[in-house]
């Protein structure tokens, strides 16, 4: 084992433009959208049959067959086959986490570089069979006389037919992710206004990536779509207003346009070492300085769903010797505003930060001008693992522009996971 | 001493009765019973910009294990925080109309001038129809005697006049209270704090009282039994609201020595032998009265640490009418012979450290009534007394204070006409009488060791009477 670690290096990534759900990408698979991501990354950094140390990438939604996407999708590239990959998941921090393994390998020396990324499809979902259906088909298979086949077989009952879907909800509470957010909102007591404001905003950050060019090299286009979907350049707090609420009962605070929608897409980035770049003459955008996963016991404790993030940005500010202020980008997934909201008041709470947290102060403020410049996810949408990719990307380009600084990336996660990581500019 | 009315009204049919024709509509109100919590459901915590009570407010809170939610104020979350309290938060703007609480909790010690009682409408404004049944509002401030400034001064003043008025528009059993908390007498609010968010304080509404600076401290007292080890007299001992007085003090741990004239020898013996107490059978007029009951504390408990002058009597006739006995005997046993005893006991030195002595006024001591004048006199004499000698106990580590009743259920007023008491019943903010236990629960709070902020104070047991102000 290398005794010490490398600096890991981002170069770039690229996405195809996000969309809604049963929109332009109705009929692609996840297979389909990373391999063409994949394909884009390949020609802006010149990667036709380079030898690369991992491809790893993950989605939530998958296909049984599925197991091996990411190498199948890779096998579909000008990558070199030689290029080994593996699929992960861990819910929406699928994306990030993805990259942190890469980044991982290569600090430690057992890779030069890597792609981290990662696709969702909320349309071509995978839709199983009747769970007793699924039993007595098993019977039958089991069965060694046709005697016992036919048995089994009378067990079939009509309503058997009926699919199971995937259902957008916690395995242990039942409630949706949204039911989960609106908790928090009301615990928080976070208002409608403050969530609509941020919703427009984070349209209008992603409408200007968009018109300055910012986005340019960052996203691709993909079956005719050439900008995320869900992005209303003129939305505002007025039309939010009219919207009914979807979450929190009738005087619920959460919307479809202040919660994200179920999207499509699939984003990649591409990680080395500082030599292996320049052996590339491929410019240092970011470097991935560390990160940090944490998880909340929305079970027992009925912690909110989605405030792992809470936890794990003290613990990366300790060990890097940070302050919450001491970043001039954060990148908080938009999963809703409210979610967003919720965690920034809990790091300004003395009581969250001390019962909850163990500090013995609270983080503060961040300067919201600062947070997610180039729009979140409420604009550009949320394919669950294309997500962290999207923010890598986004966030290196940002800090390379700047020629300086730290970024912050703080996603939330079903099952009460929060995955987080610091970026600084290439200096 | 039922109370048909309420009863009536509060059958499905009488709701509908009275809300259609407006008739008034008592609730049944919450009562203390041993083993409950303090308050049985959440409390919200607000202050004024610039208070100096949240820190204490907290740490009661934390210690009665109430489930508190606040705003986002960096001072009250603060507080909190530090005493280990676990709050939730509070958005009016947000907070679905079914969020409601059983105490509404304000630190008004920041409002500087009248311009800043703003905070108050800012508070209470979206949050008061958020208050259940039997809820309790309570606002703490500073005794206009403490401000530094005229206008902090006035502001605080102001605060009367906002309470009393909540205390009659907030329905369903709910009552409201001012409370003054002196400078460095914060570590002192928690006896208070407790009583008026419990049920204890069921028929008491629209008070005001002020804590001071004590030296005494009850530290690791058992709130279960907060008068364990302690010697309680209570006068007038043998029925009616001395009997409840002498079982809530019973209850509280203390040792009850009930005293009472010779011709209730029997119902006092009975009353109580119940509570494992001990008697002294005199007439407290007596010309060596106040020097046997000395001598009896002393020889017998080693004096007392609470001396509750409950007894007293009527003796009604307007005054033209009146004949100098019944005159002179309500002066003599609800004023003189209290008097008597109070001088007597601290001569004698007879009253132990963090004493406390708790008197009976009345609430016709304070409005007048129609055929009281000798009543009325002698109850406005106990205000007096408590308001002259609370100097001079305070110095010595004791504390005097009284409760004045206002129309409470018992044989006295089971016996008057249907109209004087109907009229008695309804005319407060709770729309029905008071229970004896009412006022027994008032005193037990003032002979509490750690009520000893509390001095020379005058609590209305009155469900907030129309009459007296």
């Amino acid at each position: 084992m290398n005794a010490s670690t490398r600096r890991v290096a981002v170069l770039g990534g690229t996405r195809i433009p996000f969309a809604r759900q049963n929109g332009p990408y109705a009929r692609a698979s996840n297979q389909d959208m990373l391999t063409a991501t994949l394909e884009a990354l390949i020609s802006q950094f010149s990667l036709e049959d380079e030898v690369l140390g991992e491809v790893a990438a993950g989605g939530v939604l998958k296909h049984s067959r599925d197991f091996n996407l990411t190498r199948e999708s890779v096998l579909g590239t000008r990558l070199n086959p030689h290029t080994p990959a593996y699929d992960l998941q861990q819910a929406c921090g699928t994306g990030l986490e993805a990259a942190i393994l890469v980044a991982n390998k290569i600090a430690l020396g057992q890779i030069d570089s890597g792609i981290a990324g990662g696709f969702d499809t909320t349309s071509d979902a995978p839709i199983a069979i009747n769970e007793d259906l699924r039993q007595v088909l098993l019977t039958i298979n089991r069965s060694k006389t046709n005697a016992g086949r036919l048995k089994a077989l009378a067990k079939v009952r009509p309503q058997q037919i009926v699919p199971q879907l995937p259902r957008n909800a916690e395995p242990r509470t039942g409630l949706s992710m949204g039911e989960h957010a609106a908790i928090m909102a009301k615990e928080w007591g976070i208002t409608r206004e403050e969530q609509d404001e941020l919703t427009v905003r984070s349209h209008r950050n992603l409408a200007a990536a968009y018109d300055t060019g910012f986005l340019d090299d960052l996203v691709v286009p993909f079956l005719g779509l050439e900008r995320d979907q869900n992005l209303r350049p003129d939305s505002s707090v007025e039309k939010l207003a009219k919207l009914k609420p979807v979450f929190g009962g009738e005087q619920g605070t959460m919307t479809a346009g202040n919660s994200t929608p179920l999207s499509d897409g699939a984003s990649a980035v591409l990680l080395a070492t500082e030599d292996w770049a320049a052996a590339h003459n491929l410019p240092v955008r970011a470097y991935i300085t560390d990160a940090q996963t944490a998880a909340v016991d929305h079970v027992h404790a009925r912690e909110g769903l989605l405030m792992a993030p809470t936890y794990a940005v003290p613990k990366l500010l300790e060990r890097n010797n940070l302050k919450l202020s001491d970043f001039d980008y954060y990148e908080i997934h938009e999963a809703f505003a409210s979610q967003v909201l919720c965690t920034l008041k809990a790091w300004q709470d003395p009581v969250y930060c001390r019962e909850r947290l163990g500090l013995d102060h609270e983080l503060g403020e961040i300067d919201t001008d600062k947070l997610n410049t180039h729009g979140g996810s409420l604009a550009a949408g949320h394919p669950f693992g294309a997500t962290g990719g999207r923010i890598v990307a986004g966030l290196a380009k940002a800090l390379n522009q700047n020629g300086s600084g730290r970024g912050l990336i703080s996603i939330c996660a079903a099952g009460g996971l929060g995955v987080t990581a610091i970026m600084e500019a290439a200096a | 001493m039922s109370d048909r009315y309420q009863q009536l009204v509060n059958t499905p049919i009488g709701k509908i009765v009275s809300k259609q024709i407006g008739l008034p509509s008592p609730v049944k109100l919450e009562r203390y019973e041993r083993g409950q919590p303090v308050i049985n459901g959440p409390v919200l915590v607000g202050a004024a910009p610039g208070g100096r009570l949240a820190s204490a407010i907290a740490t009661v809170l934390k210690a009665i294990e109430a489930e508190v939610h606040t705003p986002m104020l960096e001072d009250v979350r603060t507080a909190a925080a530090d005493a280990g309290l676990e709050a939730k938060v509070f958005n009016a703007d947000a907070a679905p109309d079914e969020q409601t609480f059983k105490a509404l909790v304000f630190d008004a010690t920041g409002i500087a001038d009248s311009a800043q009682l703003h905070e108050l409408w800012a508070f209470f404004g979206p949050t008061i129809r958020r208050v259940r049944g039997s809820g309790r509002v309570i606002v703490l401030g500073t005794p206009p005697g403490d401000c530094k400034s005229p206008r902090q001064a006035t502001a605080q003043r102001a605060l009367e006049g906002f309470v009393r008025s909540v205390a009659k528009e907030v329905r369903k059993g709910a009552t409201a209270q001012l409370i003054y908390v002196g400078n460095k007498a914060e570590p002192q609010i928690e006896s208070t704090l407790r009583f008026y968010l419990s049920p204890k304080s069921a028929y008491v509404s629209g008070q005001v009282v002020s804590i001071g600076a004590t030296a005494l401290n009850a530290d690791r007292i058992d709130w279960e039994l907060p008068l364990s080890g302690k010697f309680a007299l209570v006068t007038g001992a043998s029925r009616g609201i001395g009997r409840s007085i002498a079982k809530v003090l019973a209850r509280d741990g203390a040792h009850v020595i009930g005293l009472d004239v010779p011709a209730l020898e029997s119902e006092l013996e009975a009353t109580i032998g119940e509570l494992g107490g001990s008697t002294i059978v005199l007439d407290i007029t007596d010309d060596d009265a106040p020097a046997r009951i000395a001598s009896y504390l002393l020889e017998n408990h080693g004096g007392v640490d609470v001396v509750v002058h409950n007894a007293g009597v009527t003796r009604d006739k307007t005054l033209g009418r009146m004949d100098a006995s019944r005159w002179d005997s309500v002066l003599a046993i609800n004023l003189t012979a209290q008097e008597r005893i109070n001088e007597e006991l601290l001569t004698r030195e007879a009253i132990r450290e963090n004493g406390r002595i708790v008197c009976v006024s009345s609430m016709s001591g304070i409005a007048g009534n129609a055929g009281q004048t000798n009543y009325a006199t002698s109850k406005a004499g106990v205000i007096g007394m408590i308001e002259s000698t609370a100097p001079q106990f305070g110095k010595q580590g004791l504390t005097i204070n009284a409760v004045a009743p206002g129309f409470i259920e018992t044989q006295m007023t089971a016996a008057m006409p249907i109209a004087t008491r109907e009229a008695g019943r309804r005319m407060n903010s709770l729309a029905q009488g008071g229970l004896p236990v009412d006022v027994a629960e008032t005193i037990a709070w003032f002979a509490s060791p750690a009520t000893g902020g509390v001095n020379g104070n005058v609590v209305r047991v009155c469900g907030q009477s129309l009459v007296g102000a």
